[in-house]
This record gives C-alpha cells, structure tokens and sequence, in this order.
C-alpha cells in the first residue's frame, strides 16, 4: 500500500544546516551488515553522514534539509533486508551517558592516581624497613601528595555530592563515611607529611575511591545497555497511525497525533489513541485494557481506548487527547496514589549505612577519647581515630551490594529479563506471593490455534498458508500455524467474509461458517472463536483462542516447589478465568476485578506482611503493579503498564519470571554474605586500629583484600543456575 | 639518590600522557559501540568495488 509516511516528528536539526535522525534497526545479525547498510544509506542523495552503532543496533543519519524525505530511509534499509524504527532520543538516556562519561573520566584519574600513589608508597614502606633517609620520604610523601589531593577532588565529585545532599536532608547515606573518610584520610596525611612523619595515607584514600568508582560504573554501564535493548524495543513497538489529510491519508507515528485529528484504523490494527469513532462497525478486543476477552461491538459515537485490536472492519475515528478516557484517568489517579505508598521500602544498602555510619562515627569517636583519656598525645589520638575511620571505611560494604547487583542484572539479562529498577533485585529476592494476571501473562499476547493436535494436518497446513493472505486477527492467529511463509498466488479476498482460492484445480474457502457454507458453530468453550475451512469435500472447523504460555503449567509447577503461595487476579470473566486456574492447579483465584479491586486484594495481602510480586500486561494492571512490592511484565504489555513495572521479561515463554526469582533469590543471599563478610571484617580490623597497631601497608592491603573478597563472591551469582 | 628528583617527575608525565590519551579516546567517542569497532577493522571499504553492489 503506496502511503505517504510522516517522519518529520523524529527528524532533529544539528545545527549546520542539516537534519539528523536516530533509527533502532532489526535484522543485523553480523559484522558485514555494517558496511551494507551504511553504503546504502549514503548513497542516497544528500546524506552527509550514517553511522551504525553495532552495539546497541541504532543508526545515525544526518542529510541535508530538503534533500530527501527521512521515510526514503527507512525505505533505503527495507531495500537492503532491514528494518528500521526511527526514535526520538530519551532524554534520561542522553543523561545517563553524560553521567556514564563523567564515571569513567573520575575512574581514569582515580587509577592513574592510585597505580602511581602505590608505587611510591610500596618504595616508602621498603625503604622504612631499611634505610630510606627521611629527605627521600618526606620527597615521595610531597610527591604523593601532589597526586592525590588533585586526582581525589576530582574523582571523589560524585560521592561529596551524593554525601552533601544526603547531609543537607538530614539522612545519612553510605556516601557519607566514604566521603569523611576520603577527606580525613588526605587532611591527616598532608599535615603528617608537613611533620615529617613515618607514615601518610594517600594510598588507602585514593585506592578508596577507585574501588567505589569501579562498582558504580560496572552498576552504571549495565543500567545503561539495559536501558538501550529498551528503548530499541519501545521503538519497534511504536504504532503507527493513518491520518486523513484532507482526502489523503497519510501514515505518521503515533506519538504525533494531536486531538482532534480524524485517522483510519484498519482491521488487526490497534486503535493508536483514544477517541471516539466516527464511522464504521467493528469488534474491539480490548483485553489489553480489561483484560475481558470477550469482544465489544462499536459503531458511530462509541468511544474506543488506545490499544485496543480491531478485529472486523475499518473504522474512522476521532482523537480525543484533551479530554482523556474515564478509565485512563481512573487508572493514572490509582497509579500515582501506588506509587507514592511504595517509595517507603527501603533498599538493603540504604538500610545497611543507617545502622553502619553512626557505628563508624560513635567508634572514632570513643578511640580518640579513650587514647586521650588514657593520656596519649592529642595529636597520637587523633591520628589513631583518624586510622579507625580509614579501616572502617566502608570500601567492602560500598562494594558488597552493586556488585553482586551488577552480576545478578548480568545474568537477568542473558535470560530474558530487563530491569526497569535499580533496586528491583532485591526485592525480587524478597517474594514470597505470585500474583499473575491472566489475559497476556498466563496465556500468550496473542490467540492461537486450540486443539490444532485434532485437525487433519495436511489441512491445517493448507488452512494456515491459506491464511497468510489475509489481515483478520483469526487469519493471523492462524497463519502462525503455517510453516511456510509464502502465500498462494492468487488468493481472492471478500472483505467482512472469507479468502478463497484455487489449489490444485479445487477450490479452498477459509473464513466465516456462511462463507463455507457451514451451518454456523455451536458457541464452544467461553472466548473461542472458529474459523472454517473447506478444500473440495473436506472441512475443518479450527478454533482459535487465547492460549496458555508453552511452559506455563511448568514454571507454575516449579514456583510452587519453591514455596511461593500463587493467585491469579484478572479482569476476565470467571468462566473464562477458571479453565485456565484449573489447567495450573492454582486455587486461589478471582476474575472480574476492576483495577481497585485489584489493588484492595493486593493491600490485603500486604497487610498480612506478604511481599507480592504482581505480573501483569493489561493497562487495567498497571496500578496493582505500582501497588505491588515487585512486578514483572511481559514486553508485550501496554506501553503504560511495562513503564510501571520493575522489570520486562522478553519471549514467549513464561520462564523467565521462574530465573528472575531464581536469580534474585540467590543475588540476596549473596548480598547478605556480602554484607557479613564485611562486618567480620571490620571486627577482626577495627580492634586492631582501635589499638593504634594499623600502618599504611595493613591498611592498604585489608582493603584491597576485603574488597576483592565480595567482589569475588558477587561473581559467583553470575554462574548458570 | 638525587636522580629521584628527575626521574618521578618525568615517570609522572607519561603516566599523565596515557590518562590524557585515555581521556581523549573517551571524548571523541571511541568507546560508544566497542563491538563495532571489532568488526569495522574487517570490512574492506577502502578497495574500490569493480561495480556498485545491487
């Protein structure tokens, strides 16, 4: 179909005369698709630059104003056997790589500070043991200092600031005690160094922050590529829309509709926007908003919802974005209100540096005034609290939890799970309640042939080639079925009936009973539908239907092993709910929930001290996930309830959700012996330093030691099962 | 020992040398797409195609 398409809502000017565009592509599978695609785009008349991106699969297009018209690209890529979705830039994700930039320069300068720092000092502790001259020291120590006042108030900028917010809030952060220490640690060691003394401390602050730094990147540099396999997803996920122009119709995204504008919805599209529809009759399935699977007839007046499929005949229609949808509205005034309760949960880390920075304080505290009491020097206990504060300083505990966050993401993602949520990990591991959603997370996105065993499959076969000609959402469901991807030649459709061809000489019919001169099908179970066939003198009636994940009954069976208590909220019908909790052997199930009921029963849960991990698909879900402790959706889910969710789970099968609690679990159980081995360390450390006996080489290696421990341990979460 | 007093400073200046050269790498954005750069170093786009591909 010849459509105009209407790409200038993505086309950006970069500032010399030319226009830029970002395009997520599908379809590169190999290093040579580099090269192909970016000479097939140059060639095109005007283009200034092209530039693919292999690793998160994106493309830059610059061209000149005027020269081409974008949609002659993505055209261009078709023409070379990709597809191309063209997105705006997130703006969180240009902040993310800003950030991303300023964590890996700190880095830079933080490991050059600490490898040059550590040089000199391991030369002062060999030279203390023998015979360095105190010149020579005091030279090295002025050296030291040279590199690490500069290097740390460089590369210790995102702790201060973190510390200093924290601070300014009244709460105390784990950055705090970094930050003290850091400080203290250089304050200490300039003024030793100005005495003369035998030992400085600008190793243990500098090796300190590079340390930090490495566990926030790694955290970073993950969020980051999860963030952009997301994106490229949203991207091949965004409709388009046939707008009317005058008499023309003019396809554009659907991010760039405006109210009021009069647009096309064909049958087995998704109505782009809410509105209110101008002409036609059709069904609506709008199991995406209600979950309800039963269809709804529409005609002139009726107000249809934004992701809802059209199932029988176009329909024009009307948008009305500035007077949004009742159950829209509904369901942003439940999300907000869910969302505002659940910021009260409170992270592990966060949890950990409460109970842990005032311990580190009140411990240098009491060692200077214990070494004071007991008639020390003022300048010996400070510095032997200054010392406390060093060893205390919380460079394993820091580590202990993005760490093995890093991993477990790590490890989500190789197994189809993309996290939405920093902190989403932990409180995966935390659930002990399954609740799924029917219509879309139990079942699949979209209906499937039921019983195809039954069927002649020679016959279905034909029937599901048959069906390829055809855009019907029953045609579609069943051409899935077909194994080749080819349709017949010449294939005759009647609109609102049927497709029929001529195979072999005999004619093939596939569409409504009447069409194929049925008597019409007796209704079968609640949500079926049939569709007929008939090849000369043999007939199947193929009945299509929401079906169930291919493991499903499995990963239901495997979630119960692990001692999770199971339900199932949906917003279906009982009689259709039912079925489905009886295939899974789940009892506890309700159907015809309005989204607050939804969010009653999950409260209710709650309040018996349950924590609830909801997954869920339907915009009709996306409060009850906000509501939730934890929530997972499928990535076919409405783009409002994947927002929401703490993390997407990719692919048809259902066991994902199975790994990500697998995973989650076992990610906290490593962050807790993370977070002990910490403490033990600090209590086999902590006497030491309190009794004065801490020098700079003990110092240096307990760090780099405990460090290496946890971020060791954090490894062992990224193992197979 | 007075060497030291040359020697550390100039060890210094080409450990700043390679920072720079790191920080340089990361401004003009050759970290962005690192599985990328692995394969472009394959592709033959400096040989003259003997006619333009299809």
């Amino acid at each position: 179909m010849p459509e105009a398409v209407d790409l200038s809502l993505f086309a950006r000017p970069s500032g010399d005369g030319t226009l830029g565009m970002d395009l997520a592509v599908e379809g590169i599978a190999c290093g040579a698709c580099i090269g192909r695609i970016e000479s097939a785009v140059k060639r095109l008349p005007g283009v200034t630059e092209a530039r693919l991106n292999f690793t998160n699969r994106r493309l830059h297009v610059n061209w000149t104003d005027g020269a081409i018209a974008p949609a002659q690209i993505l055209q261009t890529l078709e023409e070379a056997g990709y597809h191309g979705y063209p997105f705006a830039p997130l703006r969180a994700e240009e902040e993310e790589a800003t950030e991303a930039r300023r964590l890996t320069r700190s880095l830079a300068v933080a490991g050059f500070a600490a490898m040059n720092i550590m040089l000199l000092s391991v030369s002062v502790w060999a030279g203390n043991a023998t015979d360095i001259t105190p010149e020579t020291r005091d030279f090295f120590h002025w050296a030291s200092a040279l590199i690490a006042l500069p290097a740390a108030a460089y590369a210790g900028r995102p702790f201060f600031s973190n510390a200093w917010q924290a601070l300014r809030a009244g709460a105390l952060n784990m950055d705090v005690p970094i930050s003290l220490g850091v400080i203290l640690a250089l304050g200490m060691s300039a003024v030793e160094t100005a005495n003369h003394a035998r030992d400085a401390y600008y190793d243990s602050a500098v090796m300190l922050l590079f340390f930090l730094l490495v566990g926030r990147a790694l955290d970073h540099a993950m969020r980051r590529k999860t963030r952009a396999v997301a994106g490229n997803l949203a991207a091949l996920k965004a409709e388009t829309a046939h707008r009317f122009t005058g008499d023309e119709l003019i396809s554009v995204p659907a991010a760039g509709l405006h109210a009021g504008d009069r647009l096309l919805v064909k049958p087995g599209e998704r109505v782009p926007a809410d509105g209110s529809v101008l002409g036609g009759v059709s069904e609506l399935d709008e199991s995406l908003i209600t979950g309800e699977t039963a269809r709804r007839k529409v005609g002139a007046g009726a107000t249809i919802y934004a992701g809802s499929m059209n199932y029988s005949g176009a329909l024009t229609m009307r948008v009305t974005a500035a007077d949004r949808a009742t159950l829209l509205d509904e369901i942003e005034r439940l999300l907000e209100k869910a969302a505002s309760a659940k910021s009260h949960a409170m992270r592990l880390a966060d949890r950990a540096a409460r109970f842990y920075a005032p311990m580190v304080h009140l411990t240098a505290a009491l060692t200077f005034v214990g070494w004071w009491l007991a008639g020390a020097s003022l300048h010996d206990a400070v510095v032997t609290a200054i010392a406390v504060l060093i060893i205390t300083c919380p460079c394993a505990l820091a580590l202990a939890i993005p760490a093995v966050q890093v991993v477990a993401s790590g490890a989500l993602f190789r197994a189809g799970v993309i996290l939405n949520a920093g902190d989403a990990i932990e409180r995966l591991g935390e659930a002990d309640t399954v609740i799924f959603d029917k219509t879309g997370t139990l079942t699949l996105p979209e209906p499937r042939v039921v019983y195809a065993a039954a069927i002649d499959p020679e016959l279905l076969q034909m029937a599901a080639r048959l069906a390829l000609s055809s855009r019907h959402p029953l045609a579609v469901a069943l051409a899935r079925e077909s194994a080749s991807y080819i349709p017949y030649d010449v294939v005759t459709e009647e609109p609102g009936q049927g497709v029929r061809a001529t195979l072999g000489g005999i004619q093939a019919r596939l569409g409504s009973a009447a069409f194929c001169g049925f008597a019409p099908a007796a209704a079968g179970e609640p949500g079926e539908s049939h569709i007929c066939f008939v090849y000369g003198s043999r007939a199947a009636t193929i009945a299509i239907s929401q079906k169930l994940r291919p493991d499903a009954v499995e990963v239901v069976q495997a979630l119960r092993g692990r001692g999770l208590d199971l339900h199932i909220l949906s917003g279906d019908r009982a009689d259709a709910v039912r079925p489905v909790a009886e295939r899974l052997g789940i009892t506890q199930w309700l159907g015809e929930l309005k989204p607050a009921e939804k969010i009653a029963r999950i409260e209710a849960l709650k309040a018996q001290g349950r924590r609830v991990l909801m997954v869920g698909d339907g915009l009709n879900d996306a409060p009850a996930l906000a509501a939730a402790h934890v929530s997972l959706s499928p990535i076919a889910a409405a783009d409002v309830t994947r927002a929401q969710a703490d993390a997407v789970f990719l692919g048809e099968r259902l066991a994902p959700v199975l790994d990500a609690i697998r995973i989650a679990s076992r990610a906290r159980v490593l962050m807790k012996e993370n977070l002990w081995f910490a403490a033990i360390y600090n209590m086999i450390a902590v006497p030491i330093a309190i009794a004065g006996a801490i020098t700079p080489l003990i110092a240096a290696l307990a760090m780099s030691g405990s460090s290496m421990m946890v971020t060791l341990n954090a490894l062992r979460g990224g193992k197979a099962s | 020992m007075n060497v030291l007093v040359y020697l550390i400073p100039m060890a210094l200046g080409l450990g700043l040398l390679g920072l720079f050269g790191f920080l340089w790498a990361l401004r003009s954005g050759q970290y962005s797409d690192v599985d990328g750069a692995a394969l472009r170093v394959l592709s033959d786009d400096d040989i003259e195609p003997p006619k333009p591909a299809p």
